[in-house]
């Protein structure tokens, strides 16, 4: 296990350098000049764009440009906005709120998702199953920006018409976890219907693996081979699918914050697209990346955690 | 296999022969599966319509998207004779831009499915087919690209683009930028299976050169999988175009987007639901019919998946 | 004349004397597949004394797994269904037990040892676990206790350095040790019977000889029913004590493993023995039977057999044949059973 995560962690190296990188080159070999990108819709002035030439390392060659940017980064600087400040103080307050959203989305991910799933593999064939099926397939096919609206519309603004009762508050977040029901609900959703989908064909799948046989013909009674013997090996696709998937979510966030009005991580990065402040937005977008890849890393280490084929590679 | 109605306990042999009926190879025995399939029969049938109405627009809608055709007086006004969707805040026909905003779903979900089907594809055949440095190069590239969320990364690439250049094409090289490394992923994966087995140890044994083998014998066995990834990407493209047009970094005006359409409905949402329902009910339908189409695509290629 | 257990008495039946163990009596197992019903067992019966080893044979899809997993209780139904027979243990009909009965003779009483124990072992939970489940569910053992059962049943079946392995995965085993981890966990609770479905065919030659071994010496030494199944005849001969031979769902022939040796009685066993590679046979084309085994979708009339058989007359084609009675320990499914026992055949 220890060299196991050793190697990971050495492995992770690499990406994250490249990843940097690759960020790094996206602001600065894509066509147009830099400066203009970095400064957005205003007008440079030329004695600054000079002084920013010199700040911002312009006039050295390009890998030195990025270790400077590295530098920045590792010491927890991911730029400046445009009225001074450390884009790090934007995050304040604002991660918490994404967090929250994220998690209420994993929890309707985790609670929905496997349960039906389950469901579904266990009625394998039946009607019930093929309506999860077709459930999971519209699902799928309604992007966050159509349900979060059309969610927005009917359980927020017409429910409470109809009934009095704010059941579903469709913006901010004064009303607490109620808050982040909906919304919650409409990032999860995509997720929901992959996670039902995975849960079903992996369980489906280990349910056919030669080890429940054997685990039945010991005589386990069957919520045991299901609980302990099945289950335990369906995990392991689940777990690898819920690393994938945090990038998803964070792209969802963008966009389900901007509907619900959340003060997050995500409409901040849509309000700093809107007013053109690239340097927050590679900002977020580096920290956000850096968070996903470290996520994942986590990810891989439950992996073997979960599979010991893997643990003793 | 038909193996799938059987448990793992039944025996392998009762379904074998009967397989003899049925034409042989994976591509007949898939459209054998597919012309019999009712969801492909509807998602083929929906796409061929959007395609229809995104080459054609002019054959489809009312009165046009010309700016003349807009009438600020009957702005967000209910379905009418004249407007079939209603009109939007600026007034104009809700129904005519949504036929008109099915070019944009169906140009960057396609281009894009293409390109990184492509590219990845190739990149993968190579790092399968030749291993050593040539795989390790291009896996761990693949893996910086894979480490950034394409939503993220698009939406950084098309911030420093800058909405005077954005377009169709720049929206498709952001997303492709990212995608093409799922592609590698899986083609790589299939050609090292395919490079093993014995006709191809057979060809190389006879003789036949790498690009003759690469192409004629493992290209073949090991497409499949990107068929299906390609064809569910599909749908992942065309919402991800409406989110980044959305958030205001894809298309732009006087471009017709559904994405745009959505954001300019959203101020008076509430009030005036339609301009913003219409174009929405028809990208979820787009996406539908290819999420269709990738699931019985998948079902038919590659029976162990369901 | 025809009689169903043809088999039933024992060769030894002067020693076991009393009712056999198990009893597999007209068991019919029956398929529902999306091409049609598959008949897998169509009228199976054999019987199984304590002490006593049968080996059953034949080619994949002939049943014999179906068999097995039928007495366990392990098919899948649907799409498995069993229209007619009885498979009595100790003389009560199990096919008529309640699941709770059921699952109480199920891995304590009859257990099972797979083919391929690489796959029939959980990879994620550690060997010792899996064993000491055994204890832990059926016995109420603690996790300590069982965990010490585990070692001692490892070392029972001669894994080195039991005490030290007990905790490793199955990957980390050879093939060989894991399928004596395998026959560990299956006769942890001393069953009664214990049904070993090809258990030597995913080894190398001389690991299997080994594991024949141990099967036989656990055999001797619990007095247990054996029932072995394989299609291969080489390994049968030092271990079992009669051999039941099918073909497409019915057992073709039945007799004490020394008689089926020397003088087989259908023309299926016969061309199954004579396909055995033999030293004193070096140099000579190898005998192997013609033709595909057949479609269980859709079976030939008459003698299943009749497609592939050399000795085949007229009335094959149309009439089924039962199990003709050759001796009270012997019976051939051949109309020709007597022309195929003096040679005077084909």
């Amino acid at each position: 296990m220890g060299r196991y995560v050793l190697r990971r962690l050495l492995q992770a190296i690499p990406v994250l350098l490249g990843t940097t990188f690759l960020i790094f080159a996206i602001v600065y070999a894509l066509p147009g000049d830099p400066l203009q990108a970095l400064a957005g819709e205003k007008r440079v002035d030329p004695v600054f764009a000079a002084a920013m030439r010199e700040q911002f390392h312009l006039n050295e060659p390009l890998i030195v440009r990025y270790g400077y940017y590295l530098r920045d980064i590792v010491s927890g600087d991911f730029g400046t906005t445009f009225r001074g400040l450390p884009v790090s103080t934007i995050f304040e307050g604002k991660f918490q709120v994404t967090l929250k959203l994220a998690l209420t989305a994993v929890i309707f991910e985790g609670i929905i998702g496997i349960g039906l799933g389950l469901w579904a593999a266990l009625r394998r064939g039946r009607w019930e199953d093929k309506a999860v099926l077709a459930v999971t397939l519209l699902m799928v096919s309604i992007p966050t920006l159509v349900s979060g609206f059309v969610l927005q519309l009917m359980l927020g603004v017409k429910l409470k018409l109809a009934t009095g009762i704010d059941f579903f508050p469709v913006a901010g977040v004064q009303d607490g976890v109620r808050s982040y029901l909906l919304p919650g609900f409409v990032l999860a959703m995509v997720s929901i219907a992959y996670l039902t989908r995975l849960t079903r064909t992996s369980l489906m799948e280990t349910l056919r693996a030669d080890y429940v046989r054997t685990a039945i013909a010991k005589g386990m009674p069957r919520r045991r081979v299901l609980g302990r013997h099945a289950l335990r090996n369906s995990l392991i696709p689940m777990v690898t699918y819920l690393g994938a998937d945090l990038g998803t979510l964070m792209g969802g966030a963008v966009i389900t914050e901007t509907i619900f009005n959340l003060p997050g991580i995500g409409q901040q990065l849509f309000l700093s697209v809107y007013l053109r402040e690239n340097p927050v937005v590679v900002g977020i977008v580096t920290v956000l990346v850096l968070i996903y890849i470290v996520a994942n890393l986590v990810v891989d280490l439950l992996y073997a955690v979960l599979d010991p084929r893997i643990r003793y590679e | 296999m038909s193996n799938d109605t059987l448990p793992a306990t039944a025996p392998a042999q009762p379904t074998g022969p009967a397989k003899g009926k049925r034409p042989a190879s994976l591509w007949s025995d898939a459209w054998y599966d597919l012309r019999r399939n009712p969801v492909f029969i509807i998602g083929a049938a929906m796409i061929t319509l959007f395609i229809a109405v995104s080459a054609f627009p002019g054959l489809f809608d009312t009165v046009g998207v010309d700016s003349s055709t807009c009438d600020l007086a009957v702005a967000r006004k209910g379905i009418s004779p004249q407007h079939w969707f209603g009109t939007d805040n600026l007034g104009c026909d809700v129904y005519s831009r949504v036929i008109h905003g099915a070019r944009v779903s169906i140009i960057v979900g396609i281009v894009s499915a293409a390109v990184t089907g492509v590219v990845g594809g190739a990149l993968g055949l190579l790092a399968g087919f030749y291993g050593r440095w040539v795989d390790v190069l291009l896996s761990r590239v693949a893996e910086i690209f894979f480490a950034i969320p394409s939503i993220l990364g698009a939406l950084l690439i098309l911030a420093v683009i800058g909405r005077d250049n954005a377009g169709i094409t720049s929206v498709v090289f952001a997303l492709a930028l990212l995608a093409w490394p799922m592609i590698l992923r899986i083609m790589r994966a299939a050609v090292i299976t395919a490079k093993h087995q014995d006709y191809v140890m057979a060809a190389r044994a006879l003789g036949a050169g790498p690009g003759r083998i690469m192409l004629r014998h493992i290209l073949p066995n090991a497409v499949a999988p990107v068929i299906v990834v390609s064809t569910i990407n599909l749908g992942a493209f065309i919402a991800a175009e409406a989110a980044l047009s959305f958030l205001g970094v894809g298309i732009q005006s006087p471009q017709i987007s559904w994405g745009l359409m959505i954001a300019d409905a959203r101020n008076r949402f509430v009030e005036a639901p339609l301009p913003l329902l219409f174009p929405a009910l028809f990208l979820s339908l787009t996406i539908l019919s290819v999420v269709m189409l990738g699931d019985a695509v998948r079902d038919a290629l590659d029976p162990k998946l369901r | 004349m025809v009689t169903n257990p043809s088999i039933d008495t024992h060769p030894l039946s002067a020693e076991v004397g009393q009712e056999p163990l198990l009893a597999v009596d007209n068991l019919h197992v029956e398929f529902t597949t999306r091409q049609g019903v598959v008949r897998a067992v169509n009228g199976v019966s054999y019987t199984v004394h304590a002490g006593e080893s049968l080996a059953v044979l034949g080619e994949s899809g002939s049943g014999k797994s179906v068999t097995a997993q039928a007495i366990m209780g392990i098919l899948d139904m649907p799409p498995a269904r069993i229209p007619k027979g009885e498979i009595r243990f100790r003389g009560t009909d199990m096919l008529k037990l309640s699941d709770q009965a059921r699952s109480q003779i199920r891995g304590q009483r009859i257990a099972m040892v797979f083919q391929d124990a690489l796959s029939a072992l959980n990879p994620v939970f550690t060997v010792g676990w899996q064993i000491g489940e055994m204890f832990r569910v059926h016995r109420g053992m603690s996790k300590r206790d069982a965990q010490k059962k585990a070692i001692e049943l490892m070392e029972r079946v001669r894994i080195p350095a039991a005490r030290q392995r007990v905790n490793d995965y199955p990957h980390q085993f050879s093939g060989g040790m894991r399928q004596r981890i395998m026959i560990a966990m299956s006769i942890a609770l001393d069953p009664e019977v214990l049904i070993a479905d090809e258990p030597t065919t995913a080894l190398d030659v001389t690991v299997q000889a080994q594991i024949m071994e141990l099967l036989a010496e656990l055999q001797r030494e619990s007095n247990m029913g054996l029932i072995l199944i394989t299609h291969d005849l080489g390994v049968v001969a030092d271990v079992a004590d009669k051999i039941a031979v099918m073909y497409a769902g019915r057992i073709v022939e039945g007799a004490p493993v020394h008689d089926v040796y020397k003088n087989p009685a259908h023309p299926y066993s016969k061309g199954l023995l004579d396909s055995i590679p033999r030293v004193d046979q070096k140099g000579q084309e190898l005998y192997a039977i013609k033709g595909l085994p057949p479609n269980l979708l859709d079976m030939p009339s008459g003698c299943a057999f009749h497609p592939r058989c050399p000795y085949r007359r007229d009335n094959c084609v149309t009439d089924v044949p039962p199990l003709y009675e050759i001796s009270g320990t012997r019976g051939s499914a051949c109309h020709y059973y007597r022309e195929v026992l003096d040679g005077t055949l084909g």
